[in-house]
């Protein structure tokens, strides 16, 4: 069983090409490998990451009007809209909105906590929406009061954003208050100061890019109808199992009520899974590249160490002849093969090592991403060493069969 | 020599046939990898290509700085003009051609009462825009300054436009009724959509769908029409309350374009930019040193960051991937050629000199090249349609397999196995003769 590690060195100081090639080989697909595994880690934990809605049971109505109107008329077709919604069977709750988390645009503005502050103290998402807009979205209150509906009032797009009171996430609080104590305090909107009157657990950010990075998760909520000649959103919330009939019936209710409307057929009314899975693409997308990448990867490597070892076991059928019939067993000859792969991979898993971690380094200057975590580099360096083995048995188990006899026949 | 050549091919596929595992080995790990940077390549070429070659160094954005250094980022005047910045490049009209722009998204009432309407989206901007990024005609042509000046309700439809709504006839003269006002078109475009859409990338629109309308900026800024585009107020809170003060406010939401032929052009309108920021010192509004920019198409992009991240990481990881393909290459090869070392003993003691053995093997190792370099274009070809799946769809569908890239599959192929077999060659090449003779 004690298998010598000085004859195999000596051996493989004959074939330093072969040997310097697959050490190689290993070590550049460690060092890919790693560093997609990070990167597929990386992707699925941003997508996966909560919006804090009731997501199967909700769907959003991009509604654009026809004709320009003024704010006041527009406002009052609004609230019409809402009641037709909020009246459908299979509805629960529908409240107008600017946006919703994973829209990939909206409004975000600076938060102050004085209004002679030059700097921001933190940016914001910043939703419009009615005393219905936490019933609608399913997120949780945790502190203060809803909006009354008294308190809701409309506003143009162009004007001064000025509201009373607000709403704010607790992720928001916790940045401008980390004492806890949010609620009843006065911060400073743009367009002057306001008033916290409540804190919802959690409500993501209406984009998951990279500009949106800064102030993911803080959202101020305000009690107000934004009132665009264009149009605007109306998040719906449907009975539980009634989505698909309520995503049916939405569009045509609103239509027999007021046709002079443009509702897209492409993305016009779209459930919380397609938008999810919209904002997600390029994250999905980059995991399943480097999926396949390391895939492919790992076996064109394997492929590789059992071409050049089936080679050497070819080329040293005499040698192992010699050993078989100095008294060598199969076990022998099997464990020799394997621990000569070992050997090698060792050697490629170092230089590997090294490499994964340049190629992070890279990553990290050039697209700001993350250092890579040791436990990937493990991962990679335990994959490596069990597919040398793997791809080393078949060749060894064939070196192993070669007779004693081998010894007396030439070349 | 050509039938020696041809002899070599010969004597390669012959010896490609008799190992057939390790070849086909070979010819996969090329096949894959030069499929993986294709397909890479492919997308990264699509994003990454010049919108409008014959005048990308000739069309500039302009910036000024209107936010001042404690609120703008890293120092960088925003990416597109308040009203009264762009209003003010019109007036001087400094450049050869110059044009304003923001996106619309205009209702479309057809005439046909039983068509319902729908929307198009499109851009406010001035006559200049269409000689200025020769948008080619199909029928008619752009407005001119008259129609600027004169604020008139005119339309250019995209010829999508003009097929859905009358069936692609010419249909310059006739009205068009966006929003329930009454345009008339003055032309037809061709299908044009330059990608990156290097115009609008303050929006976001670098790869969206292709716009459909174009209306005059000034008659878009009497109607009160609103940008369908991004608006970015900054935070230092120097908003109006109503449409006419956002006009008048510090909101920058308007992309500037310039045409300027010479360099004398561009340095005086560098000069002008300064001017005007100074003098804007002088009134009072800046309290700031001109802090100015004026980019053309290549640094606009490049200041956009018009290639997404995903395509540069992936192209590089493919590039990578290939060349660990090769590496595995190399080794197959050294394992193929070592193995006839006796055959190659047995040629050289016959007479073949170095270079003969030079010619066969690399000749062996283009034959292995070729065969992985179709087989890496058919994994392209199934690579295009998994695109889809890993980039964006707007992004996805602008990869696509032409003449150029099938070229290149084959000659990547081919000169990678070529430069990989190199060393196997090499090593083949000093085996002796009389030892091969000896042993035998």
């Amino acid at each position: 069983m004690t298998v010598q590690i000085k004859p195999i060195l000596s051996a493989l100081r004959r074939h330093k090409a072969g040997t310097f090639l697959i050490a190689m080989q290993i070590a550049l697909t460690l060092a890919i490998v790693c560093n997609a595994l990070f990167i597929i880690q990386q992707r699925l934990a941003h997508l996966s990451e909560p919006t804090g809605l009731d997501e199967p049971n909700i769907f959003v109505v991009q509604n654009e009007w026809v004709g320009q109107a003024t704010a006041e008329q527009v406002d009052a077709k609004m609230r019409e809209d809402i009641s037709v919604l909020r009246a459908l069977p299979g509805v629960q709750d529908a409240t107008p909105s600017n946006s919703y988390p994973l829209r990939g645009g909206g409004w975000d503005d600076g938060i102050k906590l004085k209004p002679e502050q030059l700097q921001d103290t933190s940016g914001a998402a910043i939703y419009f929406g009615d005393d219905h807009f936490i019933d609608t979205l399913g997120i949780k209150l945790v502190a203060g009061r809803n909006f009354r509906s008294e308190e809701i009032t409309s506003m143009n797009v162009r004007d001064r954003l000025s509201p009373p009171v607000v709403i704010v996430t607790k992720a928001l609080a916790n940045k401008l208050f980390p004492s806890g104590d949010a609620v009843g305090k006065t911060i400073y909107l743009v367009g002057g100061p306001t008033t916290i009157i409540g804190v919802v657990e959690l409500l993501q950010s209406q984009s998951v890019d990279r500009w949106a990075a800064g102030f993911a998760y803080r959202s101020v909520i305000v009690p107000k109808r934004l009132a665009i000649s264009l149009g605007g959103w109306y998040i719906v919330r449907a009975r539980p199992g009634q989505l698909d009939a309520a995503m049916r019936a939405a569009p045509k209710a609103l239509f027999e009520h007021n046709p002079r409307r443009v509702i897209n057929d492409e993305d016009g009314i779209l459930s919380f899974s397609q938008v999810r899975s919209r904002a997600y693409e390029r994250d999905r997308g980059m995991a399943i590249l480097m999926g396949v990448i390391c895939v492919v990867l790992l076996a064109i490597t394997a492929a590789g160490i059992v071409g050049l070892t089936s080679f050497w076991v070819g080329q040293r059928r005499k040698q192992i002849g010699v050993r078989r019939a100095l008294g060598a067993t199969r076990q022998d000859i099997l464990h020799y093969f394997m621990t000569e792969n070992f050997l090698i991979s060792c050697g490629g898993v170092v230089v590997g090592t090294l490499l994964a971690v340049a190629i992070n380094l890279w990553l990290v200057t050039r697209f700001e991403m993350h250092r890579l975590s040791l436990v990937y580099v493990l991962a990679g360096v335990v994959i490596l060493l069990l597919l040398g083995q793997g791809a080393v048995l078949a060749p060894a188990m064939r070196a192993s069969r070669v007779p004693p006899v081998e010894a007396t026949r030439s070349v | 020599m050509s039938g020696m050549f041809v002899h070599n091919l010969r004597l390669g596929t012959n010896s490609l046939r008799r190992n057939p595992l390790l070849t086909a080995l070979m010819i996969m790990s090329i096949g894959f990898g030069v499929a993986a940077s294709m397909v890479t390549y492919a997308v990264f070429r699509a994003v990454s290509g010049d919108p409008i070659p014959q005048k990308s160094a000739q069309l500039f954005a302009p910036q000024i700085d209107n936010r001042g250094p404690q609120y703008n980022r890293e120092g960088e005047p925003p990416d597109a003009l308040n009203y009264t910045d762009a209003m003010a490049l019109m007036r001087a009209h400094k450049a050869t051609r110059q044009t304003l722009l923001f996106q619309v998204g205009l209702s479309v009432t057809p005439d046909d009462a039983h068509r319902m309407p729908f929307k198009a989206l499109g851009y406010a901007t001035y006559g200049d825009f269409f000689p200025m990024f020769d948008v080619p005609f199909q029928y008619g042509d752009g407005w001119g300054a008259e129609q600027d000046q004169g604020r008139e309700p005119v339309v250019v439809i995209s010829r999508a436009l003009n097929q859905k709504l009358f069936g692609g006839e010419n249909s310059v003269g006739r009205r068009l009724m966006l929003e329930d006002r009454q345009y008339r078109i003055v032309g037809v475009t061709e299908n044009w959509d330059p990608k990156p859409r290097f115009f609008d990338m303050f929006s976001g629109n670098a790869y969206a769908d292709p716009p459909q309308v174009y209306i005059p900026f000034t008659y878009a800024i009497d109607q009160r029409i609103d940008t369908y585009g991004n608006n970015n107020c900054g935070s230092d809170g120097k908003r109006g309350n109503d449409f006419d003060s956002w006009l008048r406010g510090e909101c920058v939401w308007i992309s500037p374009w310039v045409e300027l032929n010479t360099a004398d052009q561009v340095q005086a309108f560098r000069q002008f930019l300064d001017g005007y920021a100074e003098e804007q010192r002088k009134a009072g509004r800046f309290n700031w040193a001109p802090n100015n920019r004026l980019r053309d198409v290549h640094a606009w992009l490049d200041h956009e960051h018009a290639v997404p991240p995903e395509s540069r990481i992936s192209l590089s990881l493919a590039l990578g991937f290939l060349l660990i393909c090769l590496v595995n290459t190399i080794g197959l090869l050294l394992a193929k050629f070592m193995r006839r070392a006796p055959e190659i003993g047995v040629r050289r003691a016959l007479g073949a000199s170095r270079a003969d053995i030079y010619r066969q093997f690399l000749a062996e190792a283009a034959m292995v090249g070729l065969a992985g370099g179709v087989l890496g274009l058919v994994l392209t070809g199934a690579g295009m349609f998994g695109v889809g799946l890993v980039f964006e769809p707007q992004i996805a569908r602008l990869a696509h397999l032409d003449i150029s890239l099938v070229a290149l599959t084959l000659l990547l192929a081919i000169a990678a196995t070529v430069l990989a077999a190199f060393y196997p060659t090499w090593r083949a090449a000093q085996v002796q003769p009389a030892w091969q003779l000896k042993s035998n």
